[in-house]
């Protein structure tokens, strides 16, 4: 694994943790317009690189399963003993799987465009292994609500829609269908909610195509600790572009009731 | 549909990057006509300040006008973002002064606008960045004159002033082969008639003055980054790898993978040069880009039947237009150029500086005048105006004739056009 950013500010002791994991085909450049922010609002970040994603020299994991390990693995070298986890699409299911493998460790979960399980048709699975560049057109098209850029997203001067793209296309061949397939293939989504008894807020795009809010009222519905979900309007799957402020603010309120409430007690 | 877009061009041309104002519902991009942009509260300033947010601080970083003309740039480009500049001169400084440093090398088209030519071979070397000029047509030439410091490699969609088509593609192999940046000017192309990003270069540049505006009103710069360059890989540009004291160290491959230059470019050029666009410079600009694809057609159109008309004169040595079967670039121009090789050219008549003169002041729709891509026919004769001092000697050696003339052909009936050329002929011939 070894890569990951910090948010631009230095880890402080004592500080509440963010570990933020990104989703299929991407890198933790997703976060761009979260971690930041966090890192420089009480919050030690770790926004990692996948492994065999962006700056990521470790092999490529099959598995979310194995990802998790993966992150745990991490997160044991970096001696962190107890972290919110923040993922998104596959990322989402790293971190319900993560929290599964470290109860304790685990002070509360976000899962950002998210379904549990994470069903991929066989059609795209196919277009995958057939035509990886015209399967990366698709899935970015599934991915935004719109073409252009929201009023409401202030980002000057920047295509969300190409830098996607863009991000896809620059990690290497083959992981896409290895992340896809994980992500079809992971089962135990609904348990791990089950059992997971902290806090949780599950943040979905309104118009999201890859991963419905139809579907991620069914994972909330699984959660025997009740989690919160929010409807973040106007957005499709890639909500963290599409909608960063709307993103951030119910992010933050839900971190500042949830985990900083909790660790001043 | 294109690589990376669900629209064609058309109708990017007239949507992208805009949506209907939030507050007010204005249907049209609103000229937000304000300098600053106030904060939410404090934590919310500091937050815009740090890059911790994305938003609207001082119209010098950024502006909503200028926002949309930006994304819009980019959709029809396919780059992953751009900047609004003050002129196509600043787009291109802006770009070099963001990657380059004191001991940083380009290697450029020979074939180059006077202006950027400057730039690069007088301003630049000023301040430590060296540029050595090849044959466009060259392609060892220009893998040969790469160094270790070479940051940069440039050139023009189609060069000035023969029309020198370049060869993006295979200058994006040489330049990624040798992990350096390409970048294109555009400006003479526009987006309708090549796209060098989808082609493999890295950066596009245009001035927004030209065709992109179309009508002869604001100037304007536009700097597109494609988003397609490894800068970690490259190991030669530690303006974007590295950490910036300039901006809390901040590390701009870090924050961003695909757009650290579009990072730094905004947060240090912007900033530190200063050459923002005017919003309502950026209207002027959207509002062109609206009827590109429309006007594009019609000054290729226009452009080509008037080549073949000079070609076919007796008084008429030679026509520069790559959409003649005489330029020595017509096959490369069929391959990349399908559209049109744009409506801007020179030709050469047999006859002397004063010749030319004649020829210049006998025309009545033509304007003569420094400008190309505009509605408006321009004319302009080189040896009595960019280069009158120049003797007969120097001019020759600039492979400028005194009966040289560089036509940027308008949207007027090509009839009337043809006639006012006839009225400049039949003026060469009377003495």
């Amino acid at each position: 694994m070894s890569y990951f950013y910090t948010g631009g500010r230095a880890h402080v002791v004592g500080q509440p943790t963010l570990v933020f994991i990104h989703g299929a085909q991407h890198d933790h450049s997703v976060w761009i317009l979260q971690s930041r922010y966090f890192a420089h609002h009480g919050f030690n970040v770790i926004a990692i690189d996948l492994p065999g994603h962006g700056r990521s020299f470790a092999p490529l994991q099959e598995s979310v399963e194995t990802m998790a390990q993966a992150v745990l693995a991490l997160l044991d070298e970096l001696a962190v003993d107890s972290a919110t986890l923040v993922g998104h699409s596959m990322g989402s299911l790293i971190a319900l799987e993560l929290a599964g493998l470290m109860p304790n460790r685990t002070n509360s979960l976000a899962l950002l465009g998210t379904s549990a399980p994470m069903k991929v048709s066989d059609a795209l699975l196919a277009l995958i292994a057939r035509d990886e560049a015209r399967a990366m057109e698709q899935i970015n098209q599934w991915s935004h609500s719109t073409l252009a850029q929201k009023p409401g997203n202030p980002g000057p001067g920047f295509s969300t829609y190409i830098q996607n793209i863009r991000l896809m296309q620059r990690q290497k061949s083959g992981v896409l269908l290895t992340d896809f397939s994980a992500c079809n293939n992971y089962q135990k989504g609904l348990a791990r909610a089950q059992e997971f008894a902290k806090p949780c807020l599950i943040i979905q795009g309104q118009h999201d195509q890859m991963t419905p809010v139809k579907a991620a009222k069914k994972l909330q519905a699984a959660f025997a600790h009740p989690a919160q979900l929010e409807i973040i309007e106007n957005s499709g799957h890639a909500v963290m572009s599409e909608r960063p402020d709307a993103v951030l603010s119910v992010l933050n309120r839900w971190l500042q009731s949830s985990v900083v409430s909790s660790l001043s007690k | 549909m294109n690589s990376a877009d669900f629209f064609d061009l058309a109708t990017l041309a007239i949507h992208a990057g805009a949506q209907p104002d939030p507050t007010t519902g204005a249907r049209a991009t609103p000229i937000y006509w304000s300098t600053a942009f106030q904060f939410q509260d404090s934590d919310h300033a500091a937050a815009l300040f740090n890059m911790e947010q994305a938003g609207h601080v001082y119209s010098r970083i950024s502006n909503p006008t200028n926002a949309v003309l930006e994304e819009r740039i980019s959709a029809l480009e396919q780059g992953v973002g751009a900047i609004a500049t003050a002129s196509g001169q600043a787009a291109l400084h802006l770009a070099i002064a963001t990657v380059c440093s004191a001991g940083s090398h380009i290697v450029a088209s020979r074939a180059l606008y006077g202006g950027s030519h400057n730039l690069l071979h007088f301003t630049m070397r000023r301040f430590g960045i060296e540029t050595t000029f090849v044959d466009p047509h060259d392609l060892s030439a220009w893998k040969n004159a790469i160094r270790p410091n070479t940051r940069l490699l440039f050139g023009e969609t189609l060069g000035n002033p023969g029309l020198d088509v370049l060869d993006v593609p295979s200058l994006a192999q040489i330049a990624r082969d040798s992990r350096c940046l390409l970048m294109v000017d555009s400006t003479f192309t526009t987006p309708w008639l090549i796209r060098p990003i989808t082609m493999g270069a890295n950066l596009v540049y245009h001035s927004a003055t030209k065709f992109l505006c179309g009508h002869g009103t604001a100037m304007a710069g536009l700097l597109v980054d494609g988003g397609n360059f490894d800068y970690l890989g490259a190991e030669r540009y530690p303006e974007l790898t590295e950490p910036y004291a300039g901006f809390h160290n901040m590390v701009f491959a870090e924050e961003s993978t695909v757009a650290p230059l579009l990072l730094r470019a905004r947060r240090e050029g912007l900033r530190d040069f200063g050459a923002c666009l005017s919003p309502m410079n950026a209207f002027a600009v959207l509002q062109g880009i609206e009827t590109l694809p429309l006007r594009m057609e019609k000054h290729v159109k226009n452009a080509l039947e008037i080549a073949h008309f000079l070609e076919a004169q007796p008084l008429v040595k030679k026509v520069s237009y790559p959409g003649l079967e005489s330029h020595r670039d017509y096959a490369l121009a069929q391959r990349l150029l399908p559209l049109g090789c744009g409506a801007v050219f020179s030709f050469e008549l047999a006859t002397d500086r004063a010749g030319g003169i004649r020829f210049v002041e006998a025309l009545k729709v033509f304007s003569h005048l420094a400008n190309v891509g505009d509605v408006r026919s321009l004319i302009i004769h080189p040896a009595s105006t960019t280069h009158f001092r120049m003797d007969a000697e120097a001019l020759a050696a600039a492979g400028i004739g005194g009966g040289t003339l560089r036509l940027s052909i308008g949207l007027e009936s090509p009839q009337d056009l043809i006639d006012d050329l006839l009225r400049g002929l039949s003026a060469v011939v009377k003495k």
